[in-house]
């Protein structure tokens, strides 16, 4: 499922608001949630999940090309544990 | 600094988009929910400049009940992983606090 594919299953439910709302809210949610995790916010949802920043401390990387080392500092990495109603609904789909 | 919540997300939605409180919370709603049961149905989600929700089959592997050590199987299981987009990893890559 795409961004635009989410944007027309919500639309579908929401006849009084026009598809363009639509748009722009889910547009706005991502951007939300982008600016929380970019000011190091945790997101919690529940029964989906939570997102935050995990660090990755600075190594030596090599370059795959040359084979030279390069300084590699430290940084953060958005990271998103699935909550429990989100592993249980997923998992339960395994038999089917 | 307390966490994002659907709350926070549907009060955004309220004050900067001009939906009412009611329709701002059920699109908070449909958008989680409709992610899930794509997922459910085994679909990948792809929101492009945020990340991608994907789903990954485990087979069973052999675990242990760390309390007792007594050895058991951990049963096969689908996960849902998610994979920050390069627009996302990029602007928070260097989050300004970053000791």
């Amino acid at each position: 499922m795409t961004k635009s594919e989410l944007i027309e299953k919500i639309a579908a439910q929401q006849e009084q608001l026009s598809p363009r709302d639509v748009e722009l809210a889910v547009k706005m949610i991502l951007e939300k949630m982008t600016q929380a995790l970019v000011h190091n916010q945790r997101i919690e949802v529940r029964g989906f999940g939570s997102f935050c920043l995990h660090f990755r401390a600075p190594r030596v990387g090599r370059n795959p090309k040359t084979g030279d080392t390069v300084e590699l500092s430290g940084k953060y990495v958005p990271y998103f544990k699935p909550g429990k109603d989100l592993r249980e609904r997923v998992n339960e789909s395994v038999n089917d | 600094m307390s966490a994002l919540t659907k709350a926070d997300i549907a009060e955004m939605l309220y004050e900067e988009l001009g939906l009412n409180k009611r329709e701002a919370k059920e699109i908070v709603e449909s958008f989680f929910e409709e992610i899930r049961t794509a997922l459910e149905n085994n679909e990948q989600v792809k929101l492009s400049g945020f990340g991608n929700f994907d789903l990954r089959d485990k087979s069973t592997r052999p675990g242990r009940n760390p309390k007792t050590g007594e050895e058991i199987p951990i049963t096969a299981r689908r996960v849902v992983t998610f994979k920050p987009g390069q627009k996302l990893k990029a602007r928070v890559e260097s989050y300004a606090g970053a000791k």
